[in-house]
């Protein structure tokens, strides 16, 4: 019997902190104790009597043959239990989020670096790692397909995955596309409506989510010959459709238990070693623990899609948008992974928040031999708002206009219409974010007099003092949609228990929302108590006993989840309530929940819920649909693709060394409508979080991958920012509610990811002169020294 | 190879334990101890810091045989005889610095040995010295709420008033 907890169950306790706090109060979140003593279990803490490590060999080609595969000397030492290859799985051996392209295990070809080919389970990690080693592959090595001309042109360089496979979305190398037409679309006389043209190519790097605990979990395998998993994830059951049938397992036989998550941004939303951790504990028959180093967890997820995107902006001499054309190439990898839905994103935000007359869009995401890009944190909203307004800071130029006042002129508002038809019918108050974020006050200049080295570029490494230094102020807004788009049914299921415990209601809540750090179950907690009444809350664990809780992405959770939430605990109260009226014979209209009692406002408190609820507990579980949306028609675009949009806009303060093209974001400022602020510690929290990755993604952070092999899988070498380089970010919410949302709420996570780059990069250029049209910017990029 | 060391003031010891292992295996994998946290094991993030003589040091770079005899102190031994956070845990929560969490075990080491040094840093010295410990949600803003929250808290306590 293991001598320690087995998985998450000790990030139960305490979570039933007694609190008044409801919606709209900022009460501490329920795991902050655990996870401040030390105690909170993270995945990679799961850990079992007589368990397992499990590794896999991957590969260190981007695109090879498989010759032939010899696992026997590996079988050979001591202490490995079991080696496997795409032989040893059950079932399907193919999985994937939306085109299930990809195999749990190589089958005769690697079509990126870093493929998984076996897996190793071993009785201590050093065993498993010195077992891959003698797994020996021989390969037939490819030349890779790794840019857009090679992937658009197959007949010369081949196809990365055979032309028949795979091919629901797209063709050739092209895994999705998306065209967008609106109005007269963009033609020479189109073009002649506008006085001025402004074209420029700008260029994404290929950012990581970076998040801080390892992909990890434990897999234990049952007594009734199904499996326990304890996992890191963003949705517990998408992972489990798409492992159980590689299993061979029926979906109930699959029990996947949330374990502690160290943050997802996206890369969690994909498969990693949950199958492979699976897969040997059933050939092992004991529990397997997989935990990957940092290297291999660049290699394991799906990072954010580089770019390559053309745009045309046109508009009259008073600063009005006239059309705009524009061409998004996204590199989606060697697998699909949630490469359509980005596209979709791309191609329906991929002009702003900007009402354009006339517009033209083409999106695609390609099939390469380069790492596999998926979700993160903005999905698609990120690259073109780059993109457009970069645009923007032309145009103003250009015409010579203030760029703020540029952006507010053909700001859109409630009431104008998307470029693919939507009419956006709640607040998007695009043009009051841009001016708050104006008038909030500067920072103070640069104080070369009474200079701390350590505030200036470079910092600690004593580099300058303060010579050399040039500041530049930057602003920027981006749109980003909420929730799943395009027609999915996104939904969320709670299950809402109220009964009565040691002499006072006690509600519990129960969904399968992965909780990844964004404080999903302190908002949980506060809508139950503000629903119920209650002061006591407990969260149960997310698992699969429940209903699908859908991802912890897309900025939905708060909205699909949290309101799933409040369905099922307005369904406990009208049952509470209804079994008073049965007994009492209640007829007044106004009963409410309040401190633990039933009241009513004319009449007073009519009982204590102890007393009505006695020894019965009522436990109701409702699911939450958001409002349907359709899927973009192919040609055009045009549809009711997206639920919610999301604004942010930004200020961005810098100095830059221009001697040493060092740059030190001084102030990263944020004007965000969130509809309502459930809480607004959390809230800015998340924009505060959101606009770092921003800033890492605009000055720091690419994953560089030279003829398909990636060169910096480490964070040695992958750099993301420290408290060094990040300033203060000053937040200003605002709550402009929306009337089809619970609460009235709007998501938050994601906006300030989308809007915050394109200000820093903003402000560099203004700093320098130099136009700059590729992100992360490099100190060679400034100095010219590229 | 056996080792024997003093974790939170208690004496243990971890058998066959092989030579390459790093302290924060030891600690996490042997003594039950996983409240360090394993983001790199490469020293570059400082998710596992812990002290080791009193001087905070990134035990995933600490090699398990370094240990023998010596003390160290990790997160679990941060709170209060009684079990009651410490104040430098207790400003964490209060202030909202902890997301998912990964990053604050070993913040929380590096920021009570920043206070044991100088209780009232200015905000260039909280940075300077939290600067090997990356954290990939909070955006740090809070980190430093939490930090000059702590440093109030201890002057507070001290007499220094507020
Ligand atoms: S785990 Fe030790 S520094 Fe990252
Ligand atoms: S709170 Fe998640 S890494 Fe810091």
């Amino acid at each position: 019997m293991s001598t320690r907890t087995i998985a998450g169950q000790k990030n139960l306790q305490n979570i039933n902190q007694a609190s008044a706090d409801g919606i709209g109060g900022s009460p501490l979140r329920p795991d902050g104790t655990l996870k401040v003593k030390g105690e909170f279990a993270y995945s990679s803490d799961m850990w079992h009597e007589d368990m397992l490590w499990g590794m896999a060999l991957r590969s260190p080609h981007p695109r090879a043959n498989i010759l032939s595969v010899d696992i026997s000397e590996a079988l050979k030492l001591p202490g490995v239990y079991a080696v496997l290859t795409h032989q040893d799985i059950p079932g399907s051996k193919f999985y994937g989020l939306e085109i299930k392209d990809q195999p749990a295990l190589a089958i005769d070809k690697v079509r990126y670096h870093g493929e998984p080919i076996a897996l190793v389970a071993a009785d201590h990690p050093e065993t498993a790692r010195r077992a891959v080693k003698k797994i020996k592959v021989e390969y037939e090595v490819l030349t890779p397909i790794v840019t857009e001309e090679q992937c658009l042109d197959p007949e010369t360089h081949g196809y990365v995955h055979e032309p028949h496979e795979f091919k629901s979305h797209g063709y050739g190398n092209i895994c999705h596309e998306q065209k967008l037409v609106s109005g007269l679309g963009v033609t020479d006389e189109v073009r002649a409506l506008a006085d001025v043209i402004v074209t420029g190519e700008y260029e994404v790097g290929m950012q990581d989510q970076a998040f801080l605990g390892p992909e990890s979990g434990l897999a234990v395998p049952a007594e009734d010959g199904g499996i326990d998993l304890y996992i890191a994830t963003q949705w517990l059951h998408v992972d489990r459709e798409q492992m159980a049938p590689v299993l061979g397992l029926p979906e109930e036989k699959v029990r996947l238990t949330l374990a502690g998550v160290g943050g997802a941004f996206g890369g969690r939303e994909d498969i990693s070693m949950q199958i492979h951790a699976c897969l040997l504990a059933q050939h092992t028959g004991k529990p397997v623990k997989i935990v990957y180093a940092r290297d291999e967890s660049f290699f394991g997820h799906v990072h954010r899609h580089p770019a390559k995107m053309r745009y045309e902006h046109g508009a009259t001499r008073d600063g009005k948008l006239v059309f705009a054309d524009c061409r998004i190439v996204l590199d989606g990898g060697a697998y699909a992974s949630a490469s359509p839905a980005v596209v979709g994103n791309a191609a329906s935000l991929g002009h702003g928040p900007y009402v354009i007359p006339n517009v033209k869009m083409h999106a695609i995401a390609l099939y390469s031999n380069n790492p596999s890009c998926g979700a993160m944190r903005g999905f698609g909203a990120v690259q073109a708002a780059f993109g457009y307004e970069s645009q923007m800071d032309k145009l103003a130029a250009e015409l010579g206009m203030d760029p703020v006042e540029l952006r507010q002129l053909n700001a859109m508002a409630e009431g104008d219409h998307m470029p693919t038809g939507q009419r956006i019918d709640s607040p998007a108050p695009v043009a009051e974010l841009l001016q708050r974020v104006k008038d909030m006050p500067l920072p103070p200049p640069l104080d070369l007099e009474n200079l701390d080295i350590r505030a200036v570029p470079g910092a600690l490494s004593n580099t300058s003092h303060g010579e050399g230094i040039v500041r530049g102020v930057g602003y920027s807004v981006g749109i980003k949609n909420v929730g799943f788009s395009e027609g999915f049914d996104d939904y969320s299921t709670a299950r809402v228990r109220l009964e009565v415990i040691g002499g006072e209601p006690v509600a519990m809540v129960h969904t399968a929302m992965a909780e990844v750090g964004q404080g999903g179950v302190t908002v949980h907690a506060q809508i139950a108590r503000t629903e119920l009444g209650v002061e006591q809350v407990t969260i149960h664990p997310a698992n699969t006993e429940v209903g699908s809780a859908g991802s912890t992405s897309a900025s939905r959770q708060t909205y699909m989840t949290g309101g799933a939430v409040k369905l099922a605990a307005e369904a406990v109260k009208l049952a509470l309530i209804t079994k008073g009226r049965r007994r009492y014979g209640w007829t007044q209209n106004d009963i409410d929940l309040v401190g633990g009692k039933v009241v009513s406002e004319a009449d007073g408190v009519l009982v204590a819920m102890v007393d009505l609820l006695g020894d019965e507990a009522i436990d109701l579980t409702r699911e939450h649909h958001h409002r349907p949306t359709q899927p973009f028609d192919k040609e055009t675009g045009q549809g009711f693709g997206h639920v919610q949009y999301t604004f942010c806009a930004n200020r961005a303060v810098v100095d830059v060394d221009v001697e040493l093209g060092l740059v030190k974001v001084v102030e990263l400022t944020a004007v965000q409508d969130v509809g309502k602020a459930l809480n607004p510690l959390s809230v800015v929290g998340q924009i505060q979080g959101g606009c770092t990755q921003a800033l890492g993604l605009a000055v720091m952070e690419e994953i560089i991958v030279k003829d398909g092999k990636v060169r910096n899988a480490s964070f040695t070498d992958y750099l993301i920012p420290t408290i060094l380089d990040t300033p203060p970010i000053p937040v200003e919410i605002l709550e402009l509610p929306d009337p089809n949302a619970p609460y009235g709420l709007r998501g938050v996570g994601e906006a300030p990811t989308v809007s915050a780059t394109p200000s820093i990069v903003a402000a560099i250029r203004q700093a320098t002169g130099i136009a700059l049209n590729r992100i992360p910017v490099r100190p060679e990029h400034l100095t010219g020294t590229l | 190879m056996r080792i024997t060391f003093t974790a939170n003031g208690k004496p243990v010891e971890a058998d066959d334990v092989w030579e390459g292992e790093s302290l924060l295996y030891v600690l996490r994998e042997r003594v039950g101890l996983p409240g360090s946290k394993n983001a790199c094991e490469q020293g570059e993030c400082g998710s596992c810091t812990v002290y080791l003589d009193g001087t905070p040091v990134c035990s995933c770079l600490v090699a398990a045989g370094q240990v023998q005899d010596r003390e160290v102190r990790t997160v679990e031994g941060l709170a209060e005889e009684n079990g009651e956070l410490g104040l430098v845990q207790q400003a964490f929560v209060d202030a909202g610095a902890v997301q998912c969490g990964f990053c604050t075990p070993g913040l929380l080491v590096q920021t009570d040995a920043l206070l044991e040094k100088d209780d009232q840093p200015s905000d260039n010295d909280i940075r300077e010295a939290l600067s090997g410990n990356l954290c990939r949600c909070t955006g740090y803003e809070k980190i430093m709420d939490a930090v000059r929250l702590a440093s109030a808290r201890k002057c507070a306590g001290k007499g220094h008033g507020e």
